[in-house]
C-alpha cells in the first residue's frame, strides 16, 4: 500500500496501539481506590518514563448518554504540530466495555492540528480515558465520566 | 463495502484549519452479539482508517468494536497548499475502500 510508505506499518500500528490500549485498560481494571496515581504509573511505563499529567488534551463527551450505541466523543490536543513539537498518538480506552480499547489515533505533524470527533459505543456508565503522547516523550491524560442510560455494545 | 462519503471545503486560505467529515455505512459487527440461535455473530468491523494528504499520511487510526455503527469520523487539518486527501477504510478480513477529495488554495 503505497500511501503507507514512510509511516508506521499496519502491523506496527496495530501492535503498538493494542499494547498501549491493553496496558491502559489494565490499569483501569484495578480497584477503584487505586485511582489516578496507578494510572499515571502504568502509563509512564508505556511512554518511556513520562508520567502523564492533566492538561493539553481535552476529551469532550456528554455527561449523560441516553443511547450507548452512539455517543459523540471529541478529542483535541493543544500542540503547535511542528516537527519539533507535536502529538504522535492519542489512545482512548473505556473500562466499562466488554473490550476496553476504543481507538488509537496516530498523527504526523503535517496535519497541523489534533481535533478528532467520532461516535463510540458504551455498554454502561463508565469513565473514558484519553492519553496523548508527544514527540518529546511527555504524555497528557484526560478523563470523561459518562452516565449511560441504555447500553450499546451487545444490542 | 459501501462507497464512503467525504466532505471538505472546496477552497481554503493558506494556513487555514478546515474540518473534514467522513462517513462510511458499515454494521460494525462487534463480535458481542448473538443470533437467534444463541451463536455469537463473528466480529466484522472497520479496523483502520488512514488519511494521506498529497501522498503523506497525516492520520492513521486503529479502530475497535467500541466504534459505533456507520463510522462517522470528523477531523481537522491545516491547509498549506492545494491538497488532495486520500482516505482508506480497512475491514476485518482484508477488504478496503478508498475515496479522495481536494481542497484548493483560495
Amino acid at each position: 500500500m503505497s500511501h503507507t510508505k514512510g509511516w508506521a506499518s499496519r502491523r506496527a500500528v496495530l501492535q503498538g496501539g493494542a499494547a498501549l490500549a491493553a496496558a491502559a485498560a489494565g490499569l483501569l481494571a484495578g480497584p477503584a481506590a487505586a485511582g489516578v496515581e496507578d494510572a499515571r504509573k502504568a502509563l509512564a511505563m508505556l511512554t518511556g518514563g513520562a508520567v502523564p499529567v492533566e492538561g493539553r488534551i481535552t476529551l469532550s463527551m456528554p455527561q449523560v448518554a441516553d443511547n450507548g450505541a452512539t455517543v459523540p466523543m471529541t478529542i483535541t490536543v493543544d500542540s503547535p504540530m511542528t516537527p519539533q513539537d507535536h502529538v504522535t498518538a492519542v489512545v482512548v480506552v473505556a473500562d466499562g466495555n466488554p473490550a476496553p480499547e476504543v481507538a488509537v489515533f496516530r498523527f504526523s505533524p503535517e496535519i497541523g492540528v489534533v481535533d478528532v470527533n467520532v461516535r463510540v459505543r458504551m455498554a454502561k456508565t463508565q469513565s473514558v480515558i484519553a492519553v496523548a503522547q508527544m514527540n518529546d516523550g511527555s504524555a497528557y491524560i484526560a478523563r470523561a465520566e459518562v452516565k449511560v442510560t441504555v447500553g450499546g455494545c451487545t444490542t | 463495502m459501501d462507497k464512503p462519503r467525504i466532505r471538505v471545503p472546496a477552497t481554503a486560505r493558506k494556513g487555514e484549519i478546515v474540518e473534514i467529515k467522513t462517513l462510511i455505512r458499515h454494521p460494525m459487527e462487534s463480535g458481542q452479539r448473538k443470533d437467534a440461535s444463541g451463536a455469537l455473530l463473528p466480529r466484522k468491523i472497520i479496523n483502520r482508517f488512514v488519511v494521506a494528504a498529497n501522498g503523506r499520511t497525516i492520520l492513521d487510526a486503529a479502530l475497535y468494536p467500541a466504534m459505533a455503527v456507520d463510522p462517522f469520523i470528523v477531523f481537522k487539518a491545516r491547509i498549506d497548499a492545494d491538497t488532495k486527501f486520500e482516505m482508506t477504510w480497512y475491514e476485518d478480513g482484508g477488504a478496503s475502500v478508498s475515496e479522495s477529495a481536494e481542497v484548493k488554495l483560495a
